[in-house]
């Protein structure tokens, strides 16, 4: 039933579309949130976008006047995937956290 | 003040060729249009604008292409020409460092598609080659010992794409550990 580990940057790209953003905001949004070590580049980006519309964890919005920037937000699809991806990392985290203590 | 410079780059050294314009960018040409072995440069300031070149799936023109070109120049890049299915951007260097991708699966899948155009090129030439070589042989027509050129072109271009292979060999083993 769970989905198997998400990647660092689709993980962050849904995190940053607990609101509406357009592709360039997810990009500084992600920038911000991971202190500039995450930069998504905008090829991957588009890619990824693609496949979360498919998958259904996003959706488009659609679009006002004539702003021709397409946003982006999260559904309650996506908005589960997030909470699995979080227990999963939280596990790997307490595991983590635990050996590395032990062995040191 | 433009200037024309005509230079040939394989499909297989795209980055080579990113290369080249990057280093005439950062002397203060700043590439403007593009065309067969042809390269049209406006004077900048030195290092003013990044490019990069990437391969799409379906010729520029085409709606699903279009939508990508708009997506990236969305992010703050321009196209600045295109040629067959290649399109070439810029971006003012000031935003930041300029990629098309990002990580690995997004680079081995640009990788596989001119893998895939270089791979039918060399097909069609190994056909065409094979062909004309086999009208000398039956019809004694010499002209077409230019088949021989389609070999040579062909193996040429294999050559290429195994050097491209090899990257993208490279980048799959390193995702096997980190992604």
């Amino acid at each position: 039933m769970q989905n198997p580990a998400m990647t660092e940057a689709v993980y962050y790209i849904l995190l940053s579309l607990t609101e509406p953003r357009h592709g360039y905001g997810i990009i500084q949004n992600v920038e911000r949130l991971s202190n500039g070590r995450v930069r998504l580049a905008a090829g991957t980006l588009y890619g990824a976008i693609n496949t979360l519309l498919e998958k259904g964890y996003i959706r488009a919005l659609p679009e006002i006047k004539d702003s021709r920037k397409k946003e982006y937000e999260l559904t309650q699809v996506g908005r589960a995937a997030i909470l699995d991806e979080i227990s999963r990392l939280e596990e790997l985290l307490t595991n983590g956290k635990q050996m590395m203590e032990v062995s040191l | 003040m433009r200037t024309v410079i005509r230079k040939w780059f394989w499909a297989w050294d795209f980055d080579k060729e990113e290369a080249w314009l990057n280093e005439m960018a950062a002397k203060g040409l700043g590439l403007v249009s593009v065309g067969f072995a042809r390269y049209e440069f406006e004077d900048c300031i030195p290092g003013e604008y990044s490019f990069r070149i990437e391969l799409l799936e379906q010729f520029p023109d085409h709606p699903v292409s279009r939508k990508y070109i708009e997506f990236i120049e969305e992010t703050g890049a321009e196209q600045v020409g295109s040629i067959m299915k290649w399109v070439y951007f810029r971006k003012k260097t000031a935003d930041g460092p300029f990629d098309l991708f990002s990580d690995n699966q997004s680079r081995i899948k640009h990788l596989q598609r001119i893998i895939l155009l270089l791979f039918i090129v060399a097909i069609v030439n190994i056909i065409s080659g094979c062909y004309n070589l086999l009208l000398v042989f039956l019809w004694h027509s010499y002209v077409n010992l230019l088949g021989l050129l389609n070999l040579l072109l062909a193996a040429g271009i294999l050559c290429g794409t195994l050097r491209l292979l090899k990257k993208k060999n490279r980048l799959s083993r390193e995702g096997r550990i980190f992604e």
